[in-house]
């Protein structure tokens, strides 16, 4: 079995700072693989384990991300493609799946794709999809468990409180949930041993495509403003009483609420 | 001169960090608290590899360097793992572990190294004496030999891992009458009969790690426990002292990077008169006076490690002024570090109290400051 994971690159959130304007500083924040597209990766890497399976890991992304796929490499994953070029800049989601898209097309065949469900630092939840779209692959979206059959995929489709079970024929495309596995962490040995891996690097001229379709010129989304929403200072109520008297005035103010 | 590390090394790092933080870091407050010994954490480290970084790997280990091996306890103590499980862990790969491999015969590598490495067996190593510490020559412990057999009598102290080790490599007296020449070393396994550890000692910090008393009372071993060869043990603990004086000492210097790391974060969040205290000038000068001594530190203790990586014969003047400075100096930021949390420094809740109980063991073990101060001025 051939698979293939999708992974990006994002700054790590935990370390986050803000401005005096609420703007994300980015300058010094630590980048780490998108928590999300570690469940992908390590969704590869159990089937891997239980089927056999080679497994390359694509990022599109600047020299830097070279550092993601090492560690994707680290963690188990056979090879990685690193797609780098100018023209693939200020992509947005439909740019970005259309260049993974283009890329993946150039790998030759593969029975799965696998991607995180959403990036955590434009939660959009895209990409996934549209990267499907534009293979003409049935997508398996939000996946919180997996399994593998002859020539079909099932998985549990989280759809908030339910749970969906959805199958597809193979190829296809899963996005993965964090509830779907723990990534593991890579063992010392592998560790360095990524470090002797090539990593297959592409521009645009490797991929195909039409120019316009690339980086800015092909992203129809234009950001007009990002900032930090505003918090609404809740108001705190005590309810005096016994515990059954204040008990029940809960009741009675969550049925005036409609909350129960 | 070349200062940086590699990025192979640099993702290593990372690594090791969020190993501990996800593996290890939940329980040391816990363990800490209790002082016990946290076996699982142990066993997951000898799975991840941390426990044989430096062996070759046809005895499990992981064959990396020295520097980054080195490198590996400055990311457990950044991690924020305790002094105890990182004091234990070099007793038990450096003190123990490393001796066997450096001068045991094939056969004792064979049968010892790979559980040691794996974590399935815990390894300690066995000095002082109540009254030998750093006069190492006054020891009294011997072993005599009988037949085929050696016959080990007295006791030893403050041996860390001593409650829980599965194999001791002691050092003990062949010949009596003589000084250094007269101390050898061997392989003294649990159940042996006649040899005992003591309960584990009630300490002030690094509490995790087990550390008692063995005692030796007409303990027979068979004679292929010698390590090396008889009379040169002295020598055989003298080299782990490159280990001790880099390996050891760099949780200490990870771990003041997490004591400051920790301030940084409380020092703007906390808000005293309107403003967090991180703009008081009296926190920027603890803050400084942490950052100061974590980059002299490592300075210090990367050139003993990057020496021994060279393979270049130990410096004993550049190891004492490492040792000394670590020791020494840690005192200030660590209770620095306390200061500037306040009320929450000194409640067991947020281990900055832990840090700097911890820290007080590096003056004393393995070679007093009062110690290498001899041997600084000895050598200037």
């Amino acid at each position: 079995m051939k698979i293939i994971v999708c992974i990006k690159q994002v700054p790590d959130v935990t370390e986050v700072k803000w401005d005096e304007n609420g703007s994300l500083i980015r300058t010094g924040l630590p980048s780490i693989i998108n928590p999300n597209d570690k469940n992908a990766i390590e969704a590869a890497l159990t089937l891997k384990e239980e089927k056999g399976a080679e497994i390359t890991v694509v990022s599109m992304g600047p020299p830097q991300v070279e550092e993601a796929l090492r560690e994707a490499m680290a963690m188990g994953c056979d090879h990685a493609v690193l797609l780098t070029d100018r023209k693939f800049g200020g992509a947005d989601c439909w740019a970005t799946a259309y260049t993974l898209g283009m890329a993946i097309k150039k790998l030759g065949h593969f029975d799965l794709i696998f991607s995180g469900v959403e990036a955590m630092d434009g939660n959009t939840a895209q990409v996934g999809p549209e990267i499907a779209d534009f293979l003409g692959l049935p997508l398996l979206s939000y996946a919180e468990a997996i399994e593998v059959g002859e020539g079909t995929v099932k998985i549990h489709q989280k759809l908030g409180d339910l749970t969906r079970v959805i199958e597809g024929p193979m190829p296809a495309l899963i996005t993965c949930e964090k509830e779907l596995n723990v990534p593991r962490i890579p063992r010392m040995d592998l560790v360095f041993e990524c470090f002797e891996k090539e990593i297959k690097v592409l521009g645009m001229a490797d991929v195909d495509g039409e120019l316009e379709n690339f980086g800015l010129k092909g992203s129809p989304t234009r950001l007009r403003k990002v900032f930090s929403p505003k918090r609404a200072k809740a108001q705190v109520e005590f309810l005096e009483g016994t515990p059954k008297e204040s008990s029940q005035k809960l009741v009675e103010k969550l049925h005036e609420i409609n909350a129960i | 001169m070349e200062f940086a590390f590699t990025k192979e090394q640099l993702m290593f790092k990372k690594e090791v960090i969020r190993f501990a933080r996800e593996k290890i870091v939940p329980r040391v407050a816990e363990h800490d608290r209790n002082h016990t010994f946290d076996f699982e954490a142990f066993h997951k480290m000898g799975e991840f590899g941390l426990l044989g970084l430096h062996f070759p790997e046809e005895y499990g280990g992981g064959g990396a360097d020295v520097v980054t091996t080195v490198l590996a306890g400055e990311a457990l103590g950044e991690a924020g793992v305790d002094g105890g499980l990182t004091l234990s862990y070099g007793a038990h790969s450096f003190l123990c572990a490393d001796t066997l491999y450096c001068h045991g015969t094939d056969a004792q590598k064979t049968r010892f190294l790979p559980p040691l490495i794996s974590g399935d067996k815990i390894g300690c190593m066995g000095l002082t004496e109540p009254n030998a510490g750093s006069d190492v020559s006054a020891m009294k412990t011997t072993a005599l030999k009988k037949g085929d057999t050696y016959v080990l009598n007295g006791s030893k102290t403050f041996i860390t891992n001593g409650p829980i080790a599965d194999v001791a490599l002691i050092y003990a007296k062949t010949d009596p009458e003589k000084a250094h020449d007269g101390i050898s070393a061997f392989i003294v396994e649990k159940g042996t009969p006649g040899f005992e550890a003591g309960p584990p000692m009630d300490k002030l910090g690094c509490r995790s790690s087990q550390t008692s008393e063995l005692f030796f009372s007409n303990c027979v071993i068979p004679a292929e426990n010698l390590v090396g060869m008889e009379g040169l043990g002295f020598l055989m603990a003298m080299q782990t002292v490159e280990w001790d004086r880099s390996a050891l000492l760099s949780p200490m210097v990870g771990g003041m990077n997490h004591a400051l790391a920790r301030s940084v974060t409380y020092a703007k969040g906390r808000k005293q008169f309107g403003r967090p205290i991180g703009k008081f000038y009296a926190t920027k000068e603890k803050l400084a006076a942490m950052k100061i001594f974590a980059e002299a530190a490592k300075l210090l203790v990367y050139r003993i490690a990057w020496c021994k990586g060279q393979g270049k014969p130990l410096n004993h003047l550049e190891a004492a002024v490492a040792k000394l400075f670590v020791g020494d100096w840690l005192l200030g930021p660590s209770n620095d570090a306390v200061l500037l949390h306040g009320g929450y420094g000194y409640c067991h809740e947020y281990g900055m109290e832990r840090i700097f109980r911890d820290g007080r063991l590096a003056p004393i073990g393995g070679g007093t400051s009062d110690v290498q101060k001899m041997i600084i001025s000895k050598m200037i």
